[in-house]
C-alpha cells in the first residue's frame, strides 16, 4: 500500500476542512469543515497504524470520534440557541469575545 | 571600698524610681510628688557621701573600683558589661550632681510652686539626675552613652518643659539634634575603638591606648580620629565651638533648669569625657592641639557674647560657654590641665549654679523679667540674692581668695607652660586665657552692677521681694561653695593629689611668666575690667533700650551669626534636597515604576486590538501559529541533519 | 516532641474560623472581637510555651518543629522549624497581633461584620507569617511568601481609610508578585542545580535548606539564582529603589495593617536575605555585597531624609521604615558577627518600636474629628492629651534609638559591626541618626507642641483599652533595652553562623 496517497488525501481533506473554517460565515458549514479536519487526522491516524501495525493510532482515531460527536451535540446546541436569540447563524454576528 | 560599692548602683537607682514613680504615678502624686523628687535626689546624695567617706579612708591606689552588675550585651564578639566605675573622678561628679542637684530640688520646690505641672518638672529632673549619674558612672564607653543621651533627652524635656509656646518646643528640638551631631562622634569613635581594641569597657580601651597592653593597640593616626570623634561629642554636648549655638536657646527652660543641667553639670559633661579618655588623648597630640584650639575659641567666643546680651540667663548661658572654654583647653593641656579642668569644673558647678539660681530669684521678685536693661538698683529689695549673686560674681572673677581663683588662676598658669619645648603655644593660649579673663569680669561685672547697680529701671507695676527661703537657703549654701571650696580643696595640691588615680601623677612645668607676677597681672586686668563696667553699668545710665551699638556688639548680641551660619551651610541645603527629593521620589524613582506599569498597559492595549472577536480570525491566527511552529521545527529538523 | 511551630501556625487558623462563625446569632453570642482576641491571646500562649521549649544552648539549629512529606515527587516537604532568629520573629507576630486586635476594637466605623472580616485576615496572615518565618522548605517557604499577599491585599484594599487604598493594594500586590515570580523562577532553577542519583532522580527533600547549602554551585549559576532570591526580599524588605509601594500602603492602609505589614510581614525579606542568601549563596552574597551597602546606607539616608519631608503622618513613618530596613541590611551584608546579631535583634526592635508609633499614631488619628493625616492638621496636643503624647514620644525615642532603650542596643550593633566591614557606609550611616533625631522631634513638635489647634482643645486622653495596646510594646523596649542579652542569646549563634557561611565559602574559594 502507497503511504504517500492517503497522507496525501488527508492533507487535502484537512486543508479543505480549515479553508471552510475561514472563509464560510455560515456557523453550520463551518461546523462542517472542522467536522472535515476532524476526518482528515482520523484518516492519517489509521493509515499510520495500518503501516506501523500499531494499534494505538486507531485507538485515537475511535478517541477523536468520540470527541467530534461530543462537539457536535455542544456545538449545535450553541448554534441553535445563538441563532434563535439573534435569528442568524453568521459567526461574524458573534464578536462578544473582543478584548 | 569593697564592701560599700553594691551601693553605688542606688546613686542611679534612687533618682530613676524618683522619675519613674512620678512619671507613671500622674496626676495621683501631684500633691507629694514634688517631695518625692526631692527624697530622691537627696538619698543619692547621702549614698554618694557614704561612698566618699568610704574612698577617703581607701589607700589612693585602691581608689579605682569597678562593680559588675550584669552583663548588659554579648554578641558578635561585642562584650559589654553593665557595670559601675567608681573613682576620684567619678565621685567628685557623684558629689557634685547629688549635692548640687538636690540644692536645686530643693529651691525648685519653690521656684515652681505655682506651676500646674510642678509633679512632671521634678521627674524630669530626677530622670536627669540619674541619666548624669549613669553616664559619669559608667564603666563603657557604651554605657557612657547610654547617659550622654539620657541627659539629652532630659535636657530636650526640660527645655521644652513648658512647650505650650512654640519658640521652647523648638529651642529643645535644636538642643537635641545638635547633640545628636555631637553624638555622631561618640558612636564613630566606639566603632573605631571596637575595631581596633575589641572592647570599648574603660578597662580594656584606656590602658591600650596607654600602650600598655601589649598585643592591643593601635596608630597614632588612629588614635587622633578617635581622639577628635570624642572632641566633636564634647563639643556637642558642652556647647562648643561649632556646635554651640544651642546653648542661648535652651535658657527656654526653666531656670533650674539652667542651673542644673545648662551650667553645672551636663554642659560640663564635655570635659568630663575628654578627662576620662585622658590616655586617647595623650596618644595623639594633633588632637590634643585641636582640643586646646576648640576651648581658646570658644572662651573668647563665649566671652564676647556675653558683653553684649541683655538677657541675663543668656549673659549667663554665655558665660557658661566661655568658662567650659577654660575646661576644655585646660583638659587639651595634658595631665597637669586634667587636674585644672576638673577643679574649675566642680567650683564653676557651684558658683554659676549659685548665680542662674539667683537670676531665678530676681526673675521671681520680677515677674519673670528677663532683661537687665528694665533692672537696676536691685540690692536694697533682694539682699540676700544681692549677696549671694555677688559672692558668685567674684568667684566666676577669680579673685583671690574665692574659689575660682584657685582653679581659673591654675589654668591660666597651666597654659602657659610651654607644651614640647614650644613656646608659642604658650604665650598664645596662655594670653587668650588672660584675655578671656579680663572680658570675663567685664561681662559678670556689667551683669551684676545692671542687676543691683544703678538706679531703677523698672516699672511701678512691678514688685520686686526676697525670694522664700527655700530658695534662699540652696542659694546661700551655693555661696558659701563659692567662696570657700575652691580655697579647701587647693590647699596643698588637695584636689589634683586626689584625682591621681585618674590622670596620673604630673610634675608641674614652669609657665613663661613666673607665678606671682602672673597672679597679679591677672588680677590688675580683672580688676581693671571689672571697674570699667562699674564705671558704665553702675555710675552712668544705661538706657532701656538698647542703643545700637558697635558693629561688634550688634554681631555679639546675634551670636556672631552662629544661627544664620549654621541655616545658610545647614539648614537651608537640607531644606532644599529634603525638597527635591520628596520630588525625585515621587517623579523619579516611583515614577520610574509607575511608568514601567504604564508601558506595560500600552503594550496590552495594542495587542488587544487583535481579540476583535471573530471566531474566524482567531482561528486563522491558530492556523499560522501551527504553521509557524511546523517550519520552524523542520528548518531545525532540517539543519540539525 | 510536640510539633509546637505545627500548633502555633494552626491554632490561628482555628481561631479564624470560630471567629468568622461568631457573632452570626443575636441572642448574647461572644462578639467576634472577643473571640478573635481570646484566639490570639491563647496563640501567646503556646508561644510562652514554645520559648520554654527551646534551647538556647543550640539556638543556631532548627527546633521545634517537624517534617513531613508533601509533594515528594517535587522534592518538597512540609518542614518547619527555627532558629534564635526565626524563632524572635514569630514572637514579634504573635505578640504584636493580639495588640493590634485590641487596637482596633472600634475601627471599621462600629459596623461588626466588617469588623469581623477584618479580624479574620489578621488571623489567618498570624498563621501565615508563624509558618513563613518557621519554613525550612524553599518551596514552602515560597508558596508561603505568596500566600501572605492575598490576606495583605484585602486588608490593604478593603479596609484601608485612605482614598487611594485600593491604588496602594494593587500596587503592593503587583511589587510583590514581581518579585515572587521572579524569586519562582529561581526557586526552579534551585531545583535542577540539587544533584541527582543513580537513577536520574533527586531526593524527596531536595527542597529542604540544609540540603541546598553547599551545593558547590557554578559561580555564575549562583549569581543568578541569587539575585532572584534577592530581588523578592529587597522589594518586601524594601530597599532603595523599590521601596515606593511602603508610603502608600503605609498611608491607605488602617493601621493595623501596616504595623502587622511593616513591622512583621516585611521581615520576611531581611530574614530570606539572612537566613537563605547568605547560607545557600554565599558567593553570591559576598559578589553583590558592595552593591547591596551601597543600596544599604542610600536606604538610610534616603528614607530619613523623606521623612523629614512628609506631610502626611503615616507616610512618614513608612518612610522611617526604610532607613531602618537599610539599618538591617547593611548588618546583613557587611558579614562581620557583630553587624548580623544587631540587624537580627534590630527586625525585633523595629517591630515593636515601629509598631508602637504606627498604632500610637492611629489613636490620634482616630481621635481627629476629621481623621486628618496630615501633621498640619495638629498642633499643641500635649496639654490636651498628655499620655497620649508621652506614649507617641516614648515609641519616636525608640524609632530615633535612644540608648536605654532596645532599639539602640541593635543600632549601635550594627554600626560598629558594619564599621569593621565597611568603615565608609558605616560611617554614612551614622548620619541616619542625626536626621532621626530631625524627623521624630520634628513630627512630635508640629503634633504636640505650641497652642493646641482650633477644634483639638477637648480631645480624650488614651482610653484604657488603648493604654493597654501601648504598654507591653513600651515595656518590652524598656526590658530588651536594659537586658538586651535576653533577646541576644537567641540572636547571636545563628548571627555567627550565617557570617560563618559566608567566610568559610570565601576560603575554600581562595
Amino acid at each position: 500500500m502507497e503511504i504517500t496517497n492517503y497522507a496525501v488525501l488527508a492533507c487535502i481533506l484537512f486543508a479543505i476542512g480549515a479553508t471552510t473554517v475561514l472563509l464560510r460565515r455560515n456557523a453550520i458549514v463551518v461546523f462542517m469543515g472542522v467536522e472535515l479536519m476532524l476526518n482528515a487526522t482520523n484518516l492519517a491516524f489509521v493509515t499510520f497504524a495500518r503501516v506501523h501495525g500499531d494499534v494505538t493510532g486507531q485507538v485515537l482515531a475511535f478517541f477523536v470520534m468520540v470527541v467530534a460527536a461530543a462537539e457536535v451535540v455542544v456545538g449545535l446546541a450553541i448554534i441553535v440557541t445563538i441563532f434563535r436569540t439573534r435569528r442568524s447563524a453568521s459567526v461574524d454576528d458573534v464578536n462578544l469575545l473582543k478584548g | 571600698m569593697e564592701n560599700v560599692i553594691g551601693l553605688a548602683p542606688w546613686l542611679v537607682g534612687f533618682p530613676l524610681l524618683g522619675a519613674a514613680v512620678l512619671l507613671l504615678g500622674g496626676r495621683a502624686t501631684d500633691r507629694w510628688g514634688h517631695w518625692l523628687g526631692v527624697a530622691a535626689s537627696t538619698a543619692a546624695a547621702v549614698t554618694g557621701f557614704v561612698l566618699l567617706f568610704a574612698m577617703i579612708s581607701t589607700p589612693a591606689e585602691e581608689r579605682v573600683v569597678d562593680h559588675h552588675l550584669w552583663t548588659w550585651l554579648s554578641a558578635g564578639g561585642l562584650d559589654v558589661d553593665l557595670g559601675v566605675r567608681l573613682d576620684p573622678l567619678s565621685m567628685t561628679f557623684v558629689m557634685l550632681v547629688t549635692f548640687v542637684g538636690t540644692l536645686i530640688h530643693v529651691y525648685s520646690v519653690a521656684y515652681m510652686a505655682h506651676d500646674p505641672h510642678r509633679r512632671r518638672f521634678f521627674a524630669y529632673l530626677n530622670l536627669f539626675v540619674a541619666a548624669m549619674l549613669t553616664l559619669v558612672l559608667a564603666d563603657s564607653y557604651l554605657l557612657l552613652f547610654v547617659g550622654w543621651e539620657g541627659v539629652g533627652l532630659a535636657s530636650y524635656l526640660l527645655i521644652g518643659f513648658w512647650d505650650h509656646k512654640r519658640p521652647n518646643a523648638v529651642a529643645a528640638k535644636k538642643a537635641f539634634v545638635m547633640n545628636r551631631v555631637g553624638d555622631m562622634g561618640l558612636i564613630a569613635a566606639m566603632a573605631l575603638i571596637f575595631a581596633n581594641v575589641g572592647s570599648v569597657q574603660f578597662a580594656d580601651v584606656l590602658p591600650a591606648a596607654a600602650g600598655e597592653l601589649s598585643g592591643v593597640g593601635a596608630s597614632t593616626a588612629t588614635w587622633t580620629a578617635v581622639a577628635l570623634c570624642l572632641l566633636l561629642a564634647a563639643c556637642g554636648k558642652s556647647a562648643q565651638f561649632p556646635l554651640q549655638a544651642w546653648l542661648g536657646d535652651a535658657m527656654a527652660g526653666p531656670t533650674p533648669v539652667s542651673a542644673l543641667i545648662h551650667a553645672a553639670t551636663m554642659v560640663t559633661a564635655g570635659v568630663y569625657l575628654m578627662v576620662r579618655s585622658a590616655p586617647i588623648l595623650e596618644a595623639a597630640p594633633t588632637a590634643q592641639l585641636v582640643v586646646v584650639c576648640v576651648g581658646a575659641v570658644t572662651l573668647i567666643f563665649g566671652a564676647v557674647v556675653g558683653c553684649a546680651k541683655d538677657d541675663i540667663k543668656k549673659a549667663l548661658a554665655a558665660s557658661t560657654m566661655s568658662q567650659i572654654g577654660y575646661m576644655m583647653l585646660a583638659a587639651g593641656l595634658g595631665p597637669v590641665g586634667y587636674g585644672f579642668a576638673i577643679f574649675h569644673l566642680l567650683t564653676h558647678g557651684f558658683f554659676k549654679a549659685g548665680l542662674f539660681l539667683g537670676a531665678g530669684s530676681v526673675m521671681h521678685g520680677m515677674d519673670d523679667e528677663v532683661d537687665m536693661r528694665r533692672f537696676g538698683g536691685l540690692s536694697r529689695f533682694l539682699p540676700v540674692t544681692w549677696i549671694t549673686m555677688g559672692l558668685g560674681w567674684l568667684a566666676i572673677l577669680g579673685v583671690f581668695p574665692f574659689s575660682g581663683f584657685w582653679s581659673k588662676d591654675g589654668i591660666i598658669e597651666t597654659a602657659f607652660v610651654p607644651v614640647d619645648g614650644q613656646p608659642w603655644r604658650a604665650w598664645l593660649f596662655g594670653s587668650v586665657a588672660l584675655v578671656g579673663a579680663a572680658i570675663t569680669a567685664f561681662y559678670m561685672s556689667r551683669l551684676f552692677f545692671m542687676t543691683f547697680g544703678g538706679q531703677r529701671r523698672w516699672d511701678d507695676d512691678h514688685h520686686p521681694h526676697e525670694s522664700p527661703a527655700l530658695m534662699t537657703v540652696p542659694m546661700i549654701i551655693l555661696a558659701i561653695g563659692s567662696v570657700a571650696l575652691g580655697g579647701l580643696l587647693a590647699v596643698g595640691g588637695t584636689f589634683t593629689t586626689w584625682l591621681e588615680p585618674v590622670t596620673g601623677h604630673a610634675e608641674h612645668g614652669e609657665p613663661v611668666i613666673p607665678f606671682w607676677p602672673l597672679v597679679i597681672l591677672t588680677h590688675v586686668l580683672v580688676i581693671g575690667a571689672a571697674l570699667l563696667a562699674f564705671r558704665q553699668y553702675a555710675v552712668s545710665r544705661v538706657p532701656v533700650t538698647a542703643p545700637r551699638g558697635s558693629l561688634l556688639t550688634r554681631a555679639a548680641r546675634r551670636d556672631l551669626f552662629q544661627d544664620a551660619t549654621n541655616e545658610t551651610l545647614v539648614m537651608l541645603p537640607g531644606q532644599v534636597l529634603t525638597r527635591s527629593l520628596v520630588y525625585g521620589d515621587k517623579a523619579v524613582v516611583d515614577g520610574g515604576w509607575l511608568g514601567l506599569g504604564a508601558t506595560v498597559t500600552q503594550v496590552g492595549e495594542k495587542v488587544r486590538g487583535m481579540q476583535n472577536g471573530y471566531a474566524r480570525s482567531y482561528a486563522a491566527m491558530i492556523l499560522t501559529g501551527v504553521l509557524v511552529i511546523a517550519g520552524v521545527a523542520g528548518i531545525a529538523a532540517a539543519v540539525s541533519q | 516532641m510536640f510539633p509546637w511551630l505545627t500548633a502555633l501556625i494552626a491554632w490561628p487558623l482555628v481561631a479564624a474560623a470560630v471567629t468568622a462563625a461568631s457573632g452570626r446569632s443575636r441572642s448574647g453570642a461572644p462578639s467576634p472581637r472577643l473571640v478573635a482576641l481570646v484566639g490570639a491571646l491563647v496563640e501567646v500562649g503556646l508561644l510562652v510555651a514554645a520559648f520554654v521549649q527551646f534551647d538556647t544552648s543550640r539556638a543556631a539549629e532548627h527546633q521545634l518543629g517537624q517534617t513531613v512529606p508533601w509533594i515528594p515527587q517535587i522534592g518538597a516537604s512540609y518542614a518547619v522549624g527555627v532558629d534564635g532568629v526565626g524563632l524572635l520573629l514569630v514572637a514579634l507576630s504573635v505578640g504584636l497581633v493580639p495588640l493590634v486586635i485590641l487596637a482596633a476594637w472600634r475601627e471599621q466605623g462600629g459596623d461588626t461584620l466588617r469588623l469581623r472580616r477584618y479580624l479574620v485576615l489578621i488571623l489567618v496572615l498570624e498563621a501565615f507569617m508563624v509558618a513563613v518565618f518557621s519554613a525550612r522548605d524553599v518551596f514552602l517557604f515560597y508558596v508561603l511568601f505568596e500566600a501572605m499577599l492575598i490576606p495583605a491585599y484585602f486588608m490593604i484594599g478593603a479596609f484601608g481609610q485612605g482614598p487611594q487604598r485600593r491604588y496602594a493594594a494593587v500596587k503592593f500586590l503587583i511589587f510583590s508578585l514581581t518579585g515572587g515570580l521572579v524569586m519562582l523562577a529561581a526557586v526552579i532553577a534551585l531545583y535542577f542545580q540539587v544533584p541527582v542519583d543513580a537513577q536520574g532522580q533527586r531526593s524527596d527533600q531536595a527542597f529542604l535548606t540544609e540540603n541546598l547549602t553547599g551545593l558547590g554551585l557554578d559561580p555564575t549559576v549562583e549569581r543568578l539564582i541569587f539575585l532572584g532570591f534577592f530581588l523578592a526580599f529587597a522589594i518586601k524588605a524594601p530597599l532603595f529603589p523599590v521601596h515606593t509601594w511602603l508610603p502608600d500602603v503605609a498611608e491607605n492602609a488602617p493601621v493595623g495593617t501596616s504595623t502587622l505589614l511593616i513591622c512583621v510581614l516585611d521581615k520576611v525579606g531581611t530574614f530570606g536575605m539572612l537566613t537563605l542568601c547568605l547560607p545557600l549563596f554565599p558567593g553570591a552574597s559576598q559578589w553583590a555585597a558592595p552593591v547591596i551597602v551601597v543600596l544599604a546606607v542610600i536606604s538610610v539616608i534616603y528614607g530619613a531624609v523623606m521623612a523629614i519631608g512628609q506631610d502626611d503622618l503615616l507616610r512618614l513613618i513608612g518612610y522611617t521604615s526604610v532607613s531602618h530596613f537599610g539599618f538591617i541590611i547593611l548588618g546583613i551584608f557587611t558579614f562581620v558577627p557583630l553587624g548580623v546579631a544587631g540587624s537580627g535583634f534590630m527586625m525585633l526592635n523595629h517591630g515593636l518600636a515601629t509598631g508602637a508609633l504606627f498604632l500610637v499614631a492611629g489613636f490620634l488619628i482616630a481621635r481627629h474629628p476629621a481623621r486628618s493625616q496630615l501633621i498640619a492638621d495638629y498642633g499643641g496636643l500635649r496639654t490636651v492629651t498628655p499620655v497620649l503624647a508621652g506614649a507617641f514620644l516614648v515609641a519616636g525615642l525608640a524609632t530615633l534609638s535612644l540608648p536605654g532603650l532596645a532599639t539602640f542596643a541593635s543600632e549601635i550593633m550594627v554600626l560598629i559591626g558594619a564599621y569593621g566591614g565597611s568603615p565608609v557606609a558605616a560611617l554614612v550611616a551614622i548620619v541616619g541618626v542625626v536626621l532621626a533625631a530631625v524627623y521624630v522631634l520634628l513630627t512630635y513638635q508640629r503634633i504636640f507642641t505650641g497652642a493646641p489647634a482650633a477644634g483639638l482643645e477637648t480631645l480624650p486622653d488614651l482610653t484604657g483599652r488603648e493604654r493597654l495596646v501601648a504598654a507591653p510594646l513600651v515595656v518590652a523596649l524598656l526590658v530588651l533595652g536594659l537586658v538586651p542579652q535576653l533577646a541576644l542569646t537567641y540572636v547571636d549563634a545563628p548571627a555567627d553562623q550565617s557570617v560563618v557561611a559566608v567566610l568559610e565559602n570565601e576560603g575554600s574559594e581562595q
